[in-house]
């Protein structure tokens, strides 16, 4: 034990900590960030000093933030993501520029040095994407308005960082002589930045597929892991290289492969990493909380933490109310974006590096960012506890969550296209039905028309209950989000076992997924309009519509005993593959066998057709 | 099968043809064509308009409304009609609409009654096979007009319409389409009786339709 190698004493010292302390956090209703964060704190230098490399850890852990946003640009489709470019520079510059103002105002005005003033005002303008995505993520809020404009800014930032990085040299140089890059390096550096992006762009997208289709086929799954991997780091790598920011380089990488078929694989694979190395970022940050500034002058370290949370927080409180985003869900907002972040280490560390600033300043401020990530999470408690009651209670915001107690004996989770089919004909039939969404503007676009739809997440217990699940009959699961609809299930089995549950399935495995869980109405989303239209085909090539129609049952027939015969092998690929092709060929045999009788028996008969029930 | 038929203005005579298969139809689908092609004719194909069964109950009604002359053409399946205009009788002739107290929406129009049967007219007789002649098939179509004040025309049928040959066939067309441009100026006309007027006391009203199909029908 006494010579155990480095790494060994590191991991054992990382691990420790976490296990140790994160789920102590849970069990205090804290969260996991405060978890970390306070694991860093006990083994950092001004804990038990168990570390000491604090720096170089930190480096390392944020690549963790790299693998998230390759995992959010997984969840992005090229087109969505087009469609948010709105959002993205509107908002995002809008957040950034004004709050860095504000603070350059504040401080400058305070008497702060205009170079000091101005490095602190953009570093502190930046917030932390590995904190607001993580907790985004935990409360389920990506889809809604806050989530998708909290996403677009901070999106952006990772994008400004890149300017702001640029402009450490100048400040610094301006301290010593007025000197400036020429602008032929300039112009070579911003075409080197063009010619990666183009490379990560049309490489995502005309190489990497067949490129991981060649790799998945050499069946070993460690490699497709270490392919993903590479994937990440080379694109990080390439990006750091142009002096581009590695996590919007993987983010482009993983929006590049959004639509391709391996992206849940992709996705399985490097999640565990993502979620280690984010929690030993986020270890590295209360790590790197320098408590020897702050004791040395706490008034002006609490002065900086509180009065750069205020000033952001009232300006983007003024962002959220121009955005016209529910009352509800400003506080998280407002909070998540008002926290400094990882970004603005990077931006204080270079300034001290073109010495814009002395290294007391720089520890103090990055001090301040790292308190600010710590109080986050921390106020994030408070606001859950006190504020959230106020609001549902008080001042009824237009989107409150459901709260007053339902008892309609249909609940319908997900009132999106088919969900509101549903809703609209048990309405029709004049049967109440509770409904239930998560995403913002879907239910405000549904109350606009009249429907009362409640604002809440059918995925928490409390919500269910609240329902009317406990009384309820049916249970109708029409989220089009897999996780969430099996999240749903599980829920409602466990909870509420008398619930007869409806629900809608994505694809075939959606499907298994459900028959596992024991769900006996199971409808595939797209089978019987896909009827409908391969009916409309037929008559349009001859068939009588009546004839077509008989087709297309006797074909429904056939698919959903398929379906179930294919059910006890859906773990295994190769019986499943085998039982498809006897299914179908069976089928073909089938038809072939019918159309053959009826042309055997109208020759037989010459002249004479078989009459009116010639086709039973 | 066809395009949907446009319902002339003027369109008098409405022809309710159910096959529910075209394709082995020799004589029936070619009765439908010509009664589609004669002005002042509505035809509908009913196993195209509805090969789901959703029998729209408000626009049929609207349809017999408008006609003076009801024609049901089908082929003969087990002794009766197919299933969709059974069902077309079902859920469109509604209580209150075209029978019981108001309903006269179908009182002094015409029903009559064109089809063809598989088996030859021989075997349609106590000897045969059939054991029955045709007209021991009919009275449901007859007492169906008659509850709903409707004069039951001669029906006309042709028997062994799979061995009928080509000129039997396009003689048996030539007689519908010449009976349709005719009506009601048929010869036989004065030797029919009027209808018998058929009154359903209010106790014998169908409990089950009294509530939903009542509201359906116009009054």
């Amino acid at each position: 034990m006494e010579h155990a190698p480095a790494w060994l004493t590191n991991s054992l010292i990382y691990l420790g900590a976490a296990v140790f302390a994160v789920p102590l956090s849970k069990a205090l209703g804290l969260g996991s960030i405060i978890g970390y964060l306070a694991a860093g704190i006990a083994i950092g230098p001004w804990g038990l000093g168990l570390v000491t490399e604090v720096e170089d850890i930190l480096h390392f852990a944020e690549f963790g933030v790299v693998l998230m946003l390759f995992l959010v640009g997984l969840e992005l489709q090229p087109q969505r993501l087009w469609q948010m470019r709105r959002p993205i520079f509107g908002w995002g510059s809008a957040q950034v520029l004004a709050c860095a103002a504000l603070l350059f105002a504040v401080g400058w005005g305070a008497g702060v040095p205009w170079r000091i003033a101005l490095v602190a005002a953009l570093g502190l303008a930046l917030s932390s994407t590995a904190v607001a995505l993580q907790v985004m993520g935990e409360r389920n809020l990506m889809n809604t308005s806050s989530g998708k404009s909290g996403f677009s800014i901070l999106l952006f930032q990772d994008v400004a960082a890149i300017p702001i990085l640029a402009l450490m040299p100048l400040l610094g140089l301006a301290l010593e002589s007025n000197q400036a890059t020429p602008p032929a390096e300039t112009f070579q550096s911003a075409m080197k930045i063009v010619a990666i992006v183009l490379a990560i762009v049309f490489g995502g997208r005309l190489v990497l597929r067949p490129l991981l289709r060649w790799i998945a086929k050499s069946d070993t799954p460690e490699i497709f892991t270490a392919a993903a991997l590479l994937l990440v780091v080379a694109t990080a790598a390439l990006m750091q290289w142009a002096g581009l920011s590695m996590a919007l380089g993987a983010f482009l990488a993983g929006v590049l492969l959004a639509d391709s078929e391996y992206r849940r694989e992709l996705e399985t694979d490097i999640e565990p990493f993502k979620g280690l190395l984010l929690g030993l970022f986020f270890i590295a940050v209360g790590m790197s909380i320098d408590f020897g500034v702050i004791l040395q002058s706490p008034g002006l370290m609490a002065l900086i933490v509180l009065g750069f949370l205020l000033l952001k927080g009232l300006m983007i409180y003024g962002l959220a109310w121009l955005m016209d985003m529910p009352t509800q869900e400003r506080p998280v907002f407002v909070l998540l974006l008002a926290q400094g972040g990882e970004f603005a280490f990077v931006v204080f560390q270079a300034a001290a590096g073109a010495s814009v600033f002395s290294s007391e300043v720089a520890s103090l401020l990055v001090g301040a960012v790292a308190i600010s990530m710590l109080l986050g999470p921390l106020v994030l408690v408070l606001i859950d506890k006190l504020l959230m009651p106020h609001y549902a209670r008080h001042n009824k915001p237009t989107l409150a969550e459901i709260d007053e107690p339902q008892d309609a004996p249909v609940i319908i989770a997900g009132f999106g296209r088919y969900g509101q089919i549903i809703g609209r004909m048990l309405s029709a039939q004049g049967m109440a039905a509770t409904v239930l969404d998560h995403d913002a503007e879907m239910v405000e676009a549904a109350r606009t028309f009249g429907y009362q739809v409640f604002y809440g997440d059918a995925t928490r217990l409390d919500l269910l209950r609240t329902a009317g699940a406990g009384s309820a009959k049916v249970l109708v699961v029409a989220v089009d989000d897999v996780t969430q609809s099996l999240a749903l299930v599980d829920l409602a089995r466990e909870h509420f076992p008398h619930l007869q549950i409806v629900a809608r399935a994505r694809d075939v495995t959606h499907w298994n997924e459900l028959r596992d869980r024991g769900v006996a109405h199971i409808e595939r989303e797209l089978f019987e309009s896909s009827l409908r239209s391969a009916r409309n085909v037929l008559e349009l090539m001859g068939q009588a519509p009546h004839e077509a129609r008989q087709h297309a049952m006797r074909f429904r027939r056939h698919n959903l005993e398929l379906f179930e015969q294919m059910y006890p092998h859906h773990k295994d690929r190769a019986k499943l593959i085998a039982v498809v092709k006897q299914g179908r060929s069976q089928l073909e045999a089938q038809m072939a066998q019918e159309r053959a009788d009826r042309a055997a028996v109208s020759a037989a008969h010459g002249q004479r057709s078989p009459g009116w029930d010639a086709d039973t | 099968m066809s395009a949907e038929t446009l319902t002339p203005p003027s369109a008098n005579t409405c022809v309710l043809a159910a096959h529910p298969n075209w394709r082995e139809s020799r004589v029936n689908r070619q009765m439908f064509s010509t009664a589609g092609a004669l002005t002042g004719v509505d035809a509908v194909d009913l196993y195209a308009r509805y090969p789901d069964y959703a029998i729209d109950i408000p626009a049929e009604q609207a349809r017999v409304t408008r006609a003076q002359l009801l024609v049901l053409l089908h082929p003969v399946q087990w002794y009766s009609m197919p299933a969709l205009l059974k069902l077309w009788l079902d859920e469109v002739l509604t209580y209150g609409w075209a029978y019981g107290p108001g309903g006269t929406a179908l009182a002094g129009k015409d029903l009559w009654l064109v089809c063809t049967t598989g088996g030859p007219e021989s075997s349609y007789h106590p000897q045969s096979y059939n054991r029955y002649f045709f007209d021991a098939f009919l009275p449901p179509y007859e007492q169906t007009a008659a509850l709903c004040g409707m004069r039951f025309l001669p029906p006309l049928v042709l028997h062994g319409a799979h061995s009928a040959d080509e000129a039997e066939v396009n003689a048996h067309v030539a007689t519908f389409r010449n009976r349709l441009q005719t009506w009601p100026l048929w010869p036989e006309m004065d030797e029919l009786d009027s209808c018998p007027a058929c009154a359903v006391p209010t106790s014998d009203r169908p409990a089950s339709q009294d509530a939903h199909n009542i509201e359906e029908g116009p009054r």
